[in-house]
């Protein structure tokens, strides 16, 4: 895995390229679904989240660009979780899409049967989503997201990954990174919140199945988030997209904080931004300038521990993932490894 | 089962409307509150000519240089003149520093004017007011008060004594930093504006010309030509001359006595201008005494760096004593606490042929002495912030005022007082817009600006410059201008990047199309900051709600 082509081509020379949402500068089609003034706002105003809630955003990102990708022909089976409780308190709705509830485990499973029964009334053009958080995702729904991944079922699916479960009060998920407090991992001594020997990562296990198409996408790069999802509504069968998604609520960040936070996330190595196809990893997108760990963790309460006196191991452990990663999914060109 | 590909928009399966939670109005969360603002930008604040910079950048990175260049011609009439003798106070204020290179505003300048050169771009006079004005000296102020007063519809007389029009810029720059044909056209793209400029035509009594021509108001800005004098004693037999005659006279093609080996004394761009001179005109050398340490000399940097390339030789905290036959007494200085050269009692001598004093120059206020109401003291006029002096109806401005006593500064004198000369002949006073706060490197977020290294000028190999007057630091051409545009932060003020219509996790923003910016929806916005936090140029302010 060492030399990895970048996912995205480089566009001309512009005042900020492609790091903004928009440039007027650019051509038409290097511009971002978020950018144009009749997007289809898939998850409206009036939602329930917290201030500053990234999984909002991430969710609007990404379903609008699917919008896009099928021509408004797409439906989504969403399972419980932040996601589900902040947009559909009854009678009310932020979605204007077509959008199905289902139980906290078995969105997967529900986008599987829909599938089947657009293929059963010939409407194939019909696209399907899944969609829910990492609780909904890498635990509950975990069973019927491999069994939709064995099947290769014509699905989707959507993880918005902000590492817990933030709506019933901030608890573990096999998501959480290692250090992490969460009401169930409280931080205790040298000991770290969450250890560090357990968890697992999804978007490799779904590699695993040789899956058409796996790839992580962070709100903080609108541009990699949109390329991704065209790139995987290209295909058909099942694929498997995950998006970083920052809690300001559950990681005790400023509400401001939540693009910079993912943005670092990205930049330090933490969260590493690749996609793979028929279970190869294809591209990494490069990190354009290197920050060390300390500045993410340090935006965040559920990370404060590990700056105390006696616990430089953890931040040391923290930086060796980091390190790990970049090394891992190349997301430094050689020549500028160090930082 | 192969269905017919459909065209239709409206999303599958909805049929009524749905119990949106556009009922629910979140606004009512928000504690702090986003507001667009417009912030000054760095470089406009530095513009000693009041250049709306970050505007016509705006329109030279859409590669609509006229529309740039109209941009600059409202406060500037001549770009290609500034674009390569202004010392760019506002490159040294940008912003864009702090991420790798200031902007080169300068180069983009030269290119504009040269632009409108190559394709005759013009500027029309405005209609006329039936009024006259008397302009005293043709340099850039002189020139600069004209051309605004001809756009405002007043009939202008310049008169200058020199031969030909230019003051400092042609008789103090020397032509390799600001080749002549350049100057000659941007006067005369001014003549053609219907303003009359008579060469030669020194005037001894300005309110007499002022009462014989039916002149409503006048402007003066003849500079400051006097030298200042050091206080040097010598036997004479070397000629000691002052830098302004030495540089008009190479104007002139004089012969000139920069012969042999040259000591100019001083340390500002004039002193430069000279020892780099008398390279050109083939002295044996070219010896720059400063009394200054080097990082205190007022030359800029890159004039004494291009010197040096050039052979000029700088010798620093040393002050002329005397001048005995071809001997030139030095005394070491040493730098004080406050960087203040204090002599050191210790002596040496180096040989000359020629010494030049550059030690600056002051204003000849004797001439203007009949004026009545007028005042002059130390050298220089004294004008109210309307650039008004005592007398009625009379302004001045330029070097003869109390000022930096650039071109830059001159050409912004100019402007502000046609302004405060054409309210004045409307009995009414000048109003200049409120400045908004700077937009400070502290209130952008870089991240999202590309990376983008500065264009190099092109420069003149040093063999030729040391040859001939032939200009020094080239062209860019039109692929770097339009990089080098690009790379302009718009600090400051909003330039439609979308960044807080897309980052929005609550969609509140509106995007009201190009040239028309965003409005925020103030019934959902729950005040999270993030659109603050991620605005680009620092155009979103953060402001609490009254609770």
């Amino acid at each position: 895995m060492d030399q990895v082509p970048e996912t995205k081509q480089k566009v001309k020379f512009y005042q900020t390229g492609t790091f903004t949402v928009g440039n007027r500068l650019l051509d038409d089609e290097e511009r971002s679904v978020q950018a144009t003034i009749d997007r289809s706002n898939s998850l409206d105003s009036g939602h329930r989240a917290c201030q500053g809630c990234g999984e909002a955003l991430g969710a609007r990102f990404a379903i609008d660009a699917v919008m896009r990708a099928t021509n408004n022909q797409m439906i989504a089976a969403n399972a419980t979780g932040c996601l589900e409780v902040f947009t559909t308190p009854y009678p009310e709705t932020a979605w204007s899409v077509p959008w199905i509830h289902s139980l906290f485990g078995n969105a997967a499973a529900v986008g599987s049967g829909i599938a089947a029964a657009m293929k059963a009334k010939g409407r194939e053009d019909i696209r399907v989503i899944a969609q829910g958080g990492d609780g909904g995702t890498t635990d509950i729904g975990f069973g019927c997201l491999s069994g939709m991944f064995d099947r290769n079922d014509d699905v989707l699916y959507l993880c918005y990954n902000n590492q817990g479960y933030m709506n019933t009060g901030v608890q573990r998920s096999s998501a959480t990174p290692g250090a992490a407090r969460t009401a169930t991992t409280m931080p205790v001594g040298p000991e770290p919140g969450n250890p560090f020997t357990v968890g697992k990562n999804v978007p490799l296990i779904a590699m695993g199945h040789q899956i058409p198409y796996v790839a992580t996408a962070s709100v903080s790069d609108l541009h990699d988030l949109e390329h991704k999802v065209a790139k995987a509504m290209s295909f058909r069968g099942a694929r498997y997209l995950e998006i970083f998604v920052p809690c300001p609520l559950g990681w005790g960040s400023k509400t401001c904080d939540t693009i910079k936070l993912a943005r670092l996330a990205v930049e330090t190595g933490m969260y590493p931004l690749f996609e793979a196809e028929y279970g190869e990893i294809t591209g990494a997108t490069k990190i354009r300038h290197r920050q060390p760990v300390n500045d993410y963790l340090k935006l965040q309460r559920r990370f404060a521990h590990v700056f105390k006196k006696d616990n430089e191991h953890q931040l040391e452990t923290l930086q060796a993932i980091a390190d790990r990663n970049i090394a891992k999914f190349g997301l430094i060109d050689a020549e500028r490894s160090k930082i | 089962m192969k269905q017919q590909p459909v065209t239709q928009t409206k999303p599958f399966a909805i049929t009524l409307d749905v119990g949106t939670s556009l009922l629910n109005k979140t606004g009512s969360w928000r504690t702090e509150r986003p507001v667009y603002v417009d912030r000054l930008p760095p470089c406009n604040n530095a513009c000693p000519a009041g250049e709306n910079i970050q505007s016509w950048l705006g329109f030279a990175e859409e590669g609509d240089y006229e529309a740039a260049w109209r941009a600059i011609m409202g406060d500037n009439p001549l770009p290609a003149v500034m674009g390569r003798v202004c010392y760019h106070p506002c490159e040294g204020a940008c912003n864009r520093a702090e991420l790798d290179d200031a902007v080169g505003i300068n180069s983009i300048e030269r290119f504009l004017g040269d632009q409108a050169l190559k394709h005759g771009w013009t500027v029309e006079p405005g209609a006329s007011t039936g009024k006259k004005v008397l302009i005293i000296g043709a340099g850039p102020c002189g020139l600069s008060a004209a051309y605004h007063l001809a756009r405002f519809g007043h009939a202008v007389t310049v008169h200058d004594a020199n031969p030909q029009a230019g003051g400092m810029t042609r008789y103090g720059i020397p032509k390799y930093r600001l080749p002549r044909e350049k100057l000659r056209a941007e006067v005369a793209r001014i003549e053609n504006m219907g303003v009359t400029i008579l060469h030669d035509s020194r005037i001894d009594d300005v309110l007499a010309e002022k009462t014989n021509g039916g002149f409503d108001a006048v402007f003066l800005a003849t500079g400051a030509q006097l030298p200042r004098r050091a206080d040097i004693d010598s036997d004479g037999q070397v000629p000691l001359v002052e830098a302004v005659t030495v540089l008009r006279d190479t104007e002139l093609d004089n012969p000139t006595v920069l012969r042999g080996n040259v000591v100019v004394y001083g340390g500002g761009n004039t002193a430069v201008d000279v020892a780099r001179t008398a390279i050109r005109l083939g002295a044996l050398s070219a010896t720059l005494i400063a009394i200054e340490a080097r990082q205190d000399m007022p030359a800029h940097r890159f004039e004494i760096d291009e010197a040096i390339e050039e052979g000029v030789t700088i010798v620093n905290l040393r002050s002329i004593q005397k001048i005995n036959g071809p001997t030139v007494t030095l005394e070491k200085m040493v730098r004080g606490e406050d960087r203040t050269p204090e002599p050191t009692g210790e002596y040496e001598t180096i040989e000359a042929s020629v010494v030049v004093e550059a030690i600056g120059q002051n204003t000849d206020v004797d001439a203007l002495n009949d004026i009545e109401g007028l005042v002059a003291k130390n050298g220089s006029v004294q004008v109210d912030t309307a650039m008004k002096t005592g007398a009625d109806g009379v302004f001045a401005g330029g070097d003869m005022v109390p000022s930096a006593r650039t071109v830059t500064t001159a050409i912004g004198h100019g402007k502000k007082a046609a302004r405060n000369i054409d309210s004045w002949l409307q009995n009414t006073s000048y109003q200049p817009a409120d400045k908004h706060e700077i937009a400070e490197a502290s209130k952008l977020n870089t991240w999202y600006y590309s990376d983008a290294p500065r264009t190099i000028r092109p420069m003149l190999d040093v063999v030729r410059r040391t040859s001939g007057f032939a200009e020094v630091v080239g062209d860019l051409v039109e692929d770097n201008a339009l990089f080098e545009a690009r790379r302009c932060m718009s600090c400051g003020n909003c330039f439609e990047c979308d960044n807080c219509y897309g980052v929005c996790p609550d969609n509140a923003v509106t995007k009201l199309g190009p040239g028309k910016r965003f409005a925020f929806k103030y019934d959902y916005c729950k005040g999270c900051g993030i659109c603050a936090a991620e605005c680009p140029c620092g155009a979103i302010s953060m402001v609490p709600e009254e609770i």
